[in-house]
């Protein structure tokens, strides 16, 4: 297999494509069919994954624009690869819990475009071909999110759509700059990753070119204060739009800081360590607060999300295997869980057509499977030990102790928080009395939506249990990309920085 | 006694005027024509034209290097090549729109034909030649038929449109011609070439009295390039002509004029003079961004393409002010994409033109084409790509032009100009989306009288189709593409 990547970014869009002629009652049955082939190729790629090689492999490179040095290269490491499989598998997810009934045709051919554009941006190691993903991946969701959505969808897509492209335009800008640096430094052009690892940059520069990519990065993922525009999104986004947002997309911008800006910018990545903390620290307190004073049950998930996006950055900026791969497992297990809890939104919404927690109460009683699944979702989200929320969380906040145990208490609030409005939650949906009569008739869950929740709630019991399988592959690439980062810094401060936060476990 | 002029037929060089004969000789074959039979279908002046176009377009592969000629006003280099050969796709483009499927009043008449033959070749003197005489005439040849041109097309909003366009047009070409004549003034020559080297000898003696000429060489091609703020009259104009005709004057005037602006500058900024890369550098900035803003507020979706294409004037005018190898070549290869884009999507709105209005106060508002995507898939798709293409999304064709573009006023050192790019591509997404949430994301409007596609017939569709696919498929043919493209500046030398 080898262009396993290639067929892994245009299979699904070729079968959008072909999807055209299928007709509309058939649609769901080819979409699911479409992304489960989509999951097993994934599976495949990860089976004939060499765990014990930490660099790239099943690379592909064609050139595009050869005066310019743009070409079409792909590659996987171990801390892309489980990205990858957590795209396709929540897309399959996603598809298979699909309640919608509107004009569901477009609605699966867009979400397979979508896929092509988010299995890209994860194996895309060329900067101008990540970046054609990246932005290409905003139309789909855009079109999900602007037909299909609440109320106030075309405010909620657009605002998400011009926040996200202005953001990345600047990245543009810092990619096409480091471009030419790679050009006067080595006289040839250039815009694969690989290559530009190899740059030392002054530290000036350096802090400018973070600063662009940040700009790109932070807006997606998105973090305080350039958040505004996820609550709105997710708000009126249709629940395979939140899914699909909160699970991968989200995780763009989190990848990005892992793959750009640790390798690219080992200076200014220590220098800004603290003042990134800070920011991820008041994402977490603060949007743990404002979900706390949700009424809507969506909503407080969609801050929840912000809130442990907050951590995840805490744990890339700890800057030690610790931290860096707590926050890729932190990035799969967020994908899972907030995908998951976004659907179980989306089953009530389905049966009473809102989210006002003043609506429910006393749910448990007339739908206990539902109480049950959203039960487990919701316990590992707050961090509960044995789910796969612990796992992240803990490894995150432990690599950051190593750089600061004071803020990494503040941080560790998280999990206070957290499980204080998500109890709060639970506590008003679903115990208590019925005090609604229109909720004694609700039905239980059923068919096809406890096929989509099952095995969410399966891989979250069974990596909280057992993490390894995803720890081993990702903590060699993480550990080469430490390597790199450690040589590649110029000043002595941040190279013994770097040497020192990685120090945990270490006997001395 | 004045001597007798002799003057060798040899020395003229004439194979250097074959491509605007070919043009001359084509448009007066077409008057011909009509003196012997009248009342013929349009479509014989449509083909006759790009049979015409065709040849031109032959004659033009023919040249390598730069060819002087007819006493050496004549100057057939790579960027004037490159330019015809625009002028000349683009306009064979055009003309096939005029099949359209209703009738519109001017291309009843044989004159619609030659004059827009004249006009091309007016356009490819323009671009060929460092002579600011002879550029001058080539400007106001094609001018004049242009201005014909529009009111031809008969409502009152046209006329409007051409006399508005001809006044300031006169204003414009009183300009250039004041402005040549300081230069002729200050150096002796009217020649770019011996402009340029007679100022730097002189090390831009007289200082004051050069700047005086630039700014009225500027306002005379601001004009022509609707730079900010000689951009007042483009909307209006558009708006009075028709769609199709619209989106021509979005792309070949605009690099008839940008190769002239070219010549012109690289004077100026090959030298670092301080002063004319100031002044460049704020039309450039004003222009990429105050059209930008009033394009937010237009509910016309016509003026919001008429704004959209004055900023991405000012886009491009940037890359004659970074003014490297690779700033030409972007030049280029943005106003190649943006030619297929846009004018495509502006026959789209020719399509949709119907002749009854329902009550709107202009042709093409935006709630004309609400729930597009249900009414009529296909259409409404295509139109999405060219406005994704031309908001810079990418993969679509335009993305490159930008990023090439952006590449090299970075590489150029022009960090804050590319940052400044950026954030304008940013601002134009919002006005493109919004048409696009118009198609795609509302319901359609409770009006079945509204009829779209009304115009549409096997050769537009076959316009529109063709730049679509140019469109989508930019990623395959960008490497060739721009290989030309260098090959060509790279002999000129700019």
């Amino acid at each position: 297999m080898e262009h396993i990547l290639s067929i892994l970014i245009f299979f699904p869009a070729f079968a959008a494509v072909m999807g055209f002629m299928v007709h509309k009652d058939a649609i769901r049955t080819y979409g699911i069919t479409v992304t489960t082939i989509e999951f097993l190729l994934s599976c495949f790629l990860w089976v004939s994954f060499d765990s014990n090689y930490a660099g790239m492999q099943f690379s592909e490179f064609i050139p595009v624009i050869s005066q310019y040095g743009i070409a079409y290269n792909l590659g996987v490491d171990g801390i892309s690869l489980f990205l990858i499989i957590m795209t396709t598998f929540m897309t399959m997810i996603s598809i298979i819990g699909l309640t919608e009934k509107r004009e569901l045709k477009n609605l699966i051919l867009t979400v397979l475009f979508l896929e092509m554009t988010m299995v890209g941006v994860f194996v895309a190691l060329d900067a101008i071909v990540f970046y054609v993903f990246w932005e290409l991946s905003l139309v789909p969701m855009l079109y999900i999110i602007g037909a299909w959505g609440g109320k106030l969808r075309i405010y909620a897509s657009i605002k998400f759509f011009l926040y996200t492209f202005t953001g990345s335009l600047v990245m543009l800008v810092g990619m096409l700059y480091l471009g030419y640096v790679y050009f006067q430094t080595t006289g040839n052009w250039s815009f694969s990753i690989i290559d530009w690892n190899m740059m030392m940059l002054p530290i000036d520069m350096q802090m400018w070119l973070f600063v662009a990519f940040f700009l790109g990065f932070a807006i997606k993922v998105p973090m305080v204060p350039f958040h505004t525009w996820l609550p709105y999104a997710h708000g009126q986004a249709p629940t395979i739009g939140s899914v699909i947002l909160a699970a991968v997309l989200l995780k763009m911008g989190t990848y990005g800081f892992i793959r750009f800006s640790l390798p690219l910018f080992p200076d200014a990545s220590v220098a800004m360590m603290i003042p990134m903390a800070i920011l991820a620290i008041i994402a977490i307190v603060y949007t743990a607060l404002v979900a706390y004073a949700q009424e809507d049950i969506k909503q407080v998930i969609a801050y929840s999300s912000v809130s442990h996006m907050g951590v995840i950055i805490l744990g890339i900026f700890a800057l030690n295997v610790e931290g860096i791969g707590g926050s890729l497992f932190l990035m799969i297990s967020h994908g899972i869980v907030s995908g998951g809890l976004f659907m179980l939104v989306g089953v009530i919404y389905d049966r009473r057509h809102t989210k006002m927690m003043s609506e429910f109460g006393g749910l448990a009683r007339v739908m206990p499977m539902y109480a049950t699944v959203f039960g487990i979702m919701l316990m590992a989200s707050v961090g509960l030990p044995l789910t796969i929320g612990f796992v992240g969380e803990f490894l995150s906040l432990l690599g950051f102790f190593a750089v600061s145990p004071i803020l990494t208490g503040i941080a560790g609030t998280t999990i206070i928080l957290g499980a204080a409005y998500m109890l709060v939650l639970y506590k008003k949906t679903f115990f208590g009395p019925i005090t609604n009569p229109i909720n004694e008739k609700l039905q239980d869950i059923k068919g096809r939506e406890i096929a989509a929740l099952v095995p969410l709630v399966m891989l979250v019991v069974y990596l909280g249990v057992y993490p390894k399988p995803i720890l081993e592959p990702v903590d060699k690439s993480v550990k080469q990309l430490v390597q790199v980062m450690y040589l590649k810094s110029v000043t002595p401060e941040a190279k013994a920085k770097i040497a020192t936060v990685n120090t945990i476990g270490e006997t001395k | 006694m004045i001597e007798p002029i002799s003057v060798d037929i040899e020395a003229l060089n004439l194979p250097s005027l074959v491509p605007m004969l070919v043009a001359i000789v084509g448009a007066l074959v077409i008057l011909c024509i009509d003196l012997v039979t009248k009342n013929l279908h349009k479509s014989l002046y449509v083909m006759l034209s790009i049979l015409v176009i065709l040849i031109d377009l032959g004659t033009l592969i023919g040249y390598s290097g730069a060819t002087r000629g007819f006493f050496d006003v004549m100057l057939m280099d790579g960027i004037s090549i490159l330019a015809q050969m625009i002028i000349l796709v683009a306009s064979g483009l055009f003309i096939i729109l005029a099949l359209s499927q209703q009738r519109f009043h001017e291309y009843r008449y044989p004159e619609y034909f030659a004059l827009f033959l004249f006009m091309i070749a007016g356009f490819q003197f323009m671009v060929a030649s460092d002579n600011l005489i002879l550029i001058f005439v080539g400007l106001e040849t094609a001018s004049m038929a242009l201005y014909t041109l529009i009111a031809m097309h008969n409502r009152d909003k046209s006329t409007e449109a051409a006399i508005k366009y001809f006044t300031m047009g006169a204003l414009a070409a009183g300009f250039f011609a004041f402005g040549s004549m300081i230069f002729y003034g200050l150096t002796g020559s009217v020649e770019l070439g011996q402009i340029s080297a007679s100022l730097v000898a002189s090390d831009f003696a007289n200082y004051p009295i050069v700047l005086l000429g630039v700014v009225f060489i500027i306002g005379g091609l601001g004009f022509k390039l609707s730079l900010v703020p000689f951009h007042t009259w483009a909307p209006d104009v558009y708006e009075g002509s028709s769609s199709a005709m619209a989106g021509y004057m979005s792309v070949v005037p605009k690099i008839a004029a940008f190769v002239v602006a070219l010549r012109f500058f690289e004077i100026f900024v090959s030298v670092d003079n301080r002063w004319v890369e100031m002044v460049l550098y704020i039309i450039v900035i004003t222009t990429m961004t105050i059209p930008n803003m009033v394009a937010l507020v237009q509910k016309d979706v016509k003026r919001m393409l008429a704004y959209s294409s004055i900023s991405h004037a000012g886009f491009v005018m940037g890359a004659i002010l970074v003014g490297t190898t690779q700033a030409t070549e972007s030049l280029f290869l943005y106003w190649i994409l943006f030619m297929f884009t846009n004018l495509g999507a502006f026959a789209m709105l020719w399509v949709n033109r119907t002749k009854n209005d329902h009550g709107f106060q202009s042709d093409h508002p935006f709630e004309k084409f609400s729930g597009l995507i249900k009414l009529a898939p296909v259409p409404a798709t295509i139109m999405g790509l060219f406005l994704l293409s031309l908001a810079g999304v990418p993969p679509f064709s335009l993305f490159w032009g930008k990023m090439y573009l952006i590449g090299a006023t970075v590489n150029g050192g022009y960090i804050i100009l590319a940052l400044i790019m950026a954030l304008n591509s940013a601002i134009a997404a919002y006005y493109y989306l919004k048409l696009i949430v118009y198609m795609f994301l509302k319901e359609p409007r409770e009006d079945d009288r509204i009829e779209f596609m009304g115009n549409a017939n096997k050769p537009l569709k076959t316009v529109i189709g063709v730049s679509a696919v140019i469109t989508v498929t930019s990623i395959l043919y960008i490497d060739p593409l721009l290989e030309m493209i260098s090959t060509y500046v790279q002999m000129s030398g700019f």
